[in-house]
């Protein structure tokens, strides 16, 4: 404080600052961001003039699901951003765009889609991920087999490396213990996909769950049938049984298989990784991969199969084993070693992205989830913009209904408040389109509430302000130390009160959920926008009026009227015969009293009251002489006598 | 402003000249608020709060552009479906209905749809919001709800303990705010709306309006009270209650520029959106913000002095100025004895400290 009143306050540099930094930078940045990454449909995230709004205000359907796990193991927020990961995968494959997926209070997962999707979308993100391991009996391209026999090198992209730059060369040695499997060149022309189906005794005659005799010509001919260019054969869905032979498509629909039964289920993953694969003699190779280790039961299942499989031997299609998550094969690796321990590294062409998603697919297939609905919703697109607009509507009633009373209290001064809440608004307006492109915020009812309740909260500031200065003036200060004083004094109030405010909407965004979190985002934002306005914008444009004449002389219209404002203090009453009573009362002195002490108390250096315009001025008289002495209280009540007759008879003289 | 300039009144509340005795007079407060408090218990107790589909589960359609808003052809609608099925229907605004049912299956709602879509001729693909809700839903976002206050309060009341250095000023807010919180249920319960979600937001921000509003007049008291105990002419009551004065024309103020908007949205929600978030929000706001305004001044102060007058210093304290005033009335008027010594360092007494003269 003492720092604060030594140093010269610059009300115009502030300003400008101010205004280059709060408003000019963030709307241009706005601005520019519009023509370089704005919105459209194919770019739902990206910048725009007007903020995103939530789906309760745009339309559409929102599904709240909560994960419950089948083993009464725990929900971490781990398990919940994977299995964000496994319902945008599943509703990207679907082909919603835009759609909306968020976790909400470290608990919920809230998927937001426009419009009005099909009940199948629905059920489909509602449904439970299952990972599968299961060995591949034999794969094709993914486009339907008679068409694609001749053709060369159909359609292999993605995940599955396209060159066939034999990756069998292992990385891990046997010595180590550690299994290595390679994802092989996928779908290379046609590797012979109809083993002569001679077992036509249907299902039953597999002697082991990669026999061949497992693909009946029931099975054949769904798999030659099978189209995985078609997105709706790339939706996924569990529901495979188990114990039977599968035909999937690749996630990326560039091969199919006709996969043998379940062999290993996900949930005996233990854990998966990404990373540099290690080379057998310390030190890492420069090639990504995923480490994948099995639980003791799942590291059993799991030899048994490595071992069968790793017989067919290497270029074989029955060589390799498919990772199925959700109906879709994820990655199909071939065996390159027997895994007896668990232990295994899945190498080839991987990306480090690549090798990360596969790794989170891997670990969300240890996770035993299911989830339930917990409330689904659908918002007709005119619903929520009457909604919307009849909220506006609301909030310009409102603010009309502030403007009017502000002048009606503070009169020119009311401009001021208007002016701030109108600076106030403009940043609240640019800060929401800058979050709603940089961090995917969207404007909800409830945030539009918050907004609206926000006015009241921001012109309470400069109403605690604006008291405290004509406190002051009623202390008989001139405009200019009024307002040194009275900030000092209300700025501490204003920071403690918004403090409170601050830590509610905090605490509330971090424990709430649903639209008590969006209500307090734009609590605490406009709380925050609030504070900054007060300090760099309706302070300094204070202390500039400070210099106007119209203001600092006290204009009946400016609000700041000394006599209006000290007068029916110092007037005497005529209280008849002859007598008029003054002013005092017990509580009145108290009151002088507690108000000097206050006063003391916050040292402010306060060379000659502005000698000029209180002598020019006939209004009451200051609370200090030339010298700075305070005055005695005899000494006052004389004076005020003396200013309260002089302006008698400046208004007879009317 | 004939004969009533607000400007002179605040300036009469500021010097002392108009002084409401909100102090001495609070008993009379407590038994306001007591009074208000046990009304709302007794409302609360017998109508209860009417639980939202949020909170019961359940399904709800809203049509929006409707030819009608009678009740009966949805209820027809609904019953032709789930015979048995007693729907609440409600109008939204002058051309929506809504209609509440127990949950119901896809397949049902499809069919109660497309009947309430003839029924009422609106185009389901754009008029009509189908939402459902599982029964649990709204109990654990009330549960989180309720956690976010637990922890809000106890660090609200840290806070204020901490920056007004006085335990005792943070429990008597704390405790203010929370009677606000029942008087607003108890009005929410004797108007008769549902409690929402958005019911729940609204008084979460009552919480924090009425923190607020309290945390701004405390620190007048503070202000006030800060050098009460260095000397012996005025008593901590009475130097709380010049600072309630002090800010009424604030606090009228403030209260009716937050009840402005506030008000604006009831207007519009409860005449031209009917039932939603928008209605129940504004409702809840307009009486909490009132509430919490007025218990600033009228509880939350008064209690505070009862509180601290339990603390020894301020007990002492009270007790010598009051002794010393009566001691000075024996000989001296009171007014001469306020008038006396204001002992200021480095400052002369003035004529003030001088023997007076009998007029």
């Amino acid at each position: 404080m003492a720092n604060s009143s030594t140093r010269r306050s610059r009300p115009v540099r502030t300003l400008v600052i101010f205004a280059v930094l709060t408003v000019l930078v963030p709307f241009a940045g706005l601005i520019t961001g519009t023509f370089v990454d704005g919105r459209s449909t194919e770019n739902p995230s990206g910048a725009s003039m007007t903020p995103g709004l939530a789906l309760d205000l745009e339309g559409g359907t929102q599904i709240i699901l909560t994960p419950t796990t089948t083993d009464g193991s725990q929900v971490t927020s781990n398990t919940i951003a994977e299995a964000i990961n496994v319902i945008r995968q599943r509703i990207d494959a679907n082909g919603v765009s835009e759609a909306e997926i968020s976790s909400q209070g470290g608990k919920n997962i809230v998927v937001g889609i426009p419009g009005k999707p099909s009940q199948a979308t629905i059920d489909l993100v509602s449904q439970a991920a299952q990972m599968r391991f299961r060995a591949v009996l034999t794969y094709a391209a993914g486009t339907p087999t008679p068409t694609d026999t001749g053709s060369p090198s159909p359609a292999a992209t993605g995940t599955a490396p396209t060159d066939g730059a034999s990756p069998s060369v292992s990385p891990a040695g046997k010595s180590a213990g550690v299994g290595a499997v390679t994802v092989p060149a996928a779908a290379s022309p046609s590797p012979s996909p109809s083993p002569s189906p001679t077992s036509t005794g249907g299902t039953a005659a597999a002697s082991n769950p990669s026999d061949l005799a497992q693909i009946t010509p029931e099975i054949q001919a769904k798999f030659d049938a099978l189209d995985c260019t078609n997105p709706d054969n790339l939706k996924g869905g569990g529901g495979d049984d188990p114990t039977k032979p599968l035909v999937a498509c690749s996630q990326d629909g560039s091969a199919k298989y006709i996969l043998g039964p379940v062999e290993v289920e996900g949930t005996h993953i233990a854990s998966a990784s990404s990373g540099l694969i290690p080379l057998p003699g310390g030190g890492t190779s420069n090639e990504w991969g995923v480490s994948l280790t099995l639980d003791s039961v799942g590291a059993k299942e799991f030899a048994a199969t490595s071992q069968r499989l790793y017989n067919f031997g290497q270029g074989n299609p029955q060589n390799q084993f498919a990772i199925v998550l959700d109906g879709l094969v994820v990655e199909a690796p071939s065996i390159n070693n027997v895994i007896s321990d668990g232990r295994a590294q899945i190498s080839g062409n991987f990306t480090q992205q690549s090798a990360a998603t596969l790794a989170n697919q891997l670990s969300f297939g240890a996770l035993p989830i299911q989830f339930d609905v917990q409330s689904q919703e659908q918002v007709s697109a005119t619903l929520g913009s009457q909604q919307l607009e009849r909220g506006l509507l609301a909030g310009i009633i409102g603010l009309i209904l502030v403007v009017i009373y502000s002048l009606f209290q503070y009169r020119t001064l009311g401009l001021l408040t208007v002016a701030s809440l109108v600076v106030a608004g403009s940043i609240t307006y640019v800060a929401i389109a800058l979050l709603s492109w940089g961090m995917g915020y969207r404007l909800s009812l409830a945030g539009v509430a918050g907004l609206i309740v926000a006015i009241g909260f921001t012109a309470d500031s400069f109403i605690v302000y604006f008291e405290r200065i004509r406190d002051e003036l009623r202390n008989g200060r001139t405009l200019h130390f009024a307002v040194q004083r009275g900030w000092q004094r209300a700025r501490r109030t204003i920071y403690a009160a918004k403090a409170v405010n601050l830590i509610s909407a905090i605490i509330l965004y971090y424990l709430a959920v649903g639209g008590v979190q969006g209500f307090a985002f734009t609590l605490g934002l406009t709380t925050v926008i609030d504070v900054m306005v007060v300090v760099w914008f309706t302070h300094p444009i204070m202390e500039l009026l400070t210099r106007v004449p119209f203001f600092r002389d006290g204009h009946l219209a400016s609000g700041l009227n000394r006599a209006r404002l000290t007068l029916s203090a110092a007037k005497p009453r005529y209280v008849g015969a002859g007598r008029v009573a003054g002013p005092e009362t017990i509580a009145e002195e108290a009151a002088a009293e507690v108000n000097a002490e206050v006063e003391g108390a916050t040292p402010a250096t306060e060379p000659a009251l502005a000698t000029a315009s209180v002598t020019s001025s006939p209004l009451p008289a200051p609370a200090t002489d030339e010298s700075g002495r305070r005055l005695t209280i005899a000494e006052r009540r004389a004076a005020e006598r003396k200013a309260a007759a002089a302006t008698d008879e400046n208004e007879e003289g009317r | 402003m004939a004969g009533f300039s607000f400007a002179a009144w605040g300036n009469d509340l500021y010097t002392g000249r108009r002084s409401y005795p909100i102090i001495s007079k609070r008993r009379r407060w407590f038994g306001v608020f007591a009074l208000l408090a046990v009304a709302s218990i007794a409302v609360l107790g017998v109508r209860g709060l009417s639980l939202s589909i949020d909170f019961r589960g359940g399904t709800e359609i809203t049509l929006a552009n409707t030819s009608t808003t009678d009740q009966q052809p949805a209820i027809a609608a609904v019953q032709a479906v789930v015979p048995g099925e007693q729907p609440l229907v409600a109008s939204v605004g002058s051309n929506g209905v809504r209609i509440q049912t127990n949950t119901l299956t896809e397949a049902q709602v499809a069919e109660v749809g497309q009947k309430l879509a003839d029924a009422y001729h609106v185009n389901p693909a754009n008029d009509m919001t189908v939402s459902s809700v599982g029964p649990t839903w709204g109990s654990s976002v009330s549960v989180r709800a309720l956690w976010g206050v637990i922890v809000f309060v106890l660090a609200a009341a840290a806070f204020m303990a901490i920056y007004f250095r006085a335990w005792r000023m943070s429990l008597a807010a704390i405790i203010s705010m929370l009677t606000d919180l029942l008087i607003s249920a108890g009005v929410y319960a004797a108007v008769g709306w549902e409690v929402s979600p958005s019911t729940i937001i609204g008084f979460l921000t009552i919480l924090g309006f009425s923190l607020y509003d309290k945390m701004v007049v405390f620190d007048k008291v503070r202000e006030n009270a800060d050098g009460v105990l260095d000397q012996t002419r005025t008593t901590y009551a009475e130097r709380a209650n010049l600072a309630v004065n002090q800010t009424l024309v604030r606090s009228i103020n403030t209260s009716v520029v937050a009840l402005l908007p506030v008000g604006g949205i009831l207007f519009v929600g409860a005449l031209l959106l009917g039932a939603g978030t928008l209605r129940d929000l504004s409702l809840s706001l307009f009486v909490g913000i009132f509430v919490g305004a007025a218990s600033s001044l009228f509880l939350a102060t008064p209690l505070d002095v009862t509180l601290r007058e339990g603390e020894p210093r301020i007990k002492a304290h009270t007790a010598k100025v009051l002794a010393a005033r009566a001691g000075s009335l024996d000989g001296d008027d009171v007014a001469d004895s306020l008038a006396a010594v204001q002992l200021t360092p480095g400052q002369h007494l003035g004529q003030g400290a001088q023997p007076r003269r009998k007029r």
